[in-house]
């Protein structure tokens, strides 16, 4: 009874994982303008081309489409549109997403990756 | 804010605005100096990647924009002539990293990035803003704040852990210009451990 009660949940939990996909906690954007300050503006700006692009706007943007800043050719090749998952996995290990691209800056957890991208799609009026 | 809240180390800089702008775009470390300090050895093995020099190149930008914003600052006439030292001595600091970051590049095939225009770096650091000394101060703490959290972010990245020593090394460099900037500003010291990073 206990096998057949663990492999109901199993299948339920993998068809919800086919349905959905990966489920992103909301994060907190008045934390993650604090991780932002802290962490990206070293290299970012909300509306200046730095070391990197201007970061207003980024949600919902394709990769490597800002007007006037010089990408690697391999964001600029390449097709992915950031929202919570791009920007997830960017921010975990941007090499592993787009290999070839220029930055190194990794955010280790989760929740903070959440709150960044919640600050950052906030910033981006969506 | 005062400027006598900033000390001069004892073996402190001589340069004066005249050297200090005279000074851009020098080389300040040999070639030699670079391959000490980088670990020779293991680039010359190779364990360095593409990746490492793209971090690498990163770390380079940020380094040509710390040294052109404390050369705005110099010929702002902002800042007072105490003040304006210690700014030299943080710029030559960022100049003998943007040599060693520029040669370990180099040695690892890649092509060091090139400095923007001026009139770039001061756009996009809304330079038109700076009214005074504090402003300057500010801009210039915010940058290497920012930078010590940059160099942090990255160090895992590295492919070559020798790379990463370096970047601990700058780093700490980074850290403490923050620490004379945010004093001279009158800024609490950071009440918890760990503070940067975070």
């Amino acid at each position: 009874m206990i096998r057949r009660f663990t492999a109901v949940t199993v299948s339920w939990q993998f068809l919800f994982a086919l349905t959905v996909g990966p489920a992103f906690a909301a994060g907190d954007a008045e934390r993650g303008a604090q991780l932002y300050e802290s962490r990206c503006t070293g290299c970012h700006s909300l509306d200046a081309n730095r070391v990197g692009p201007m970061h207003r706007g980024v949600y919902g943007r394709k990769a490597g489409t800002v007007a006037g800043f010089s990408y690697s050719p391999a964001v600029k090749n390449s097709t992915i549109v950031w929202d919570e998952a791009t920007l997830d996995r960017w921010l975990a290990n941007p090499q592993e997403l787009i290999p070839g691209q220029r930055m190194g800056f990794r955010v280790a957890l989760p929740e903070d990756r959440a709150d960044i991208v919640a600050y950052l799609r906030r910033e981006s009026g969506k | 804010m005062s400027s006598t809240a900033l000390t001069i180390p004892p073996t402190g800089i001589v340069n004066d605005r005249r050297n200090f702008l005279a000074g851009v775009g020098k080389a300040t470390l040999s070639a030699t100096a670079v391959a000490l300090i980088v670990g020779c050895e293991s680039l010359a093995q190779g364990s360095g990647t593409m990746s490492d020099v793209n971090i690498l190149n990163t770390a380079l930008g940020l380094e040509h924009e710390g040294i052109m914003a404390y050369q705005i600052g110099a010929e702002s006439g902002l800042l007072q002539p105490e003040v304006l030292k210690v700014a030299v001595m943080f710029q030559g600091h960022h100049k003998e990293h943007r040599e060693i970051l520029a040669g370990a590049i180099r040695k690892l095939g890649g092509t060091p990035v090139a400095e923007k225009p001026k009139a770039e770096y001061a756009a996009a650091l809304n330079v038109a803003s700076i009214k005074n000394q504090a402003d300057v101060l500010r801009l210039a703490a915010r940058l290497e704040r920012g930078a010590t959290n940059a160099y942090i972010g990255v160090m895992p990245a590295f492919a070559d852990r020798g790379l990463a020593q370096v970047a601990a090394r700058l780093v700490a460099d980074e850290s403490m210009h923050w620490t004379v900037l945010a004093s001279a500003l009158g800024e609490p010291l950071p009440a918890k451990a760990l503070s940067f990073g975070a």
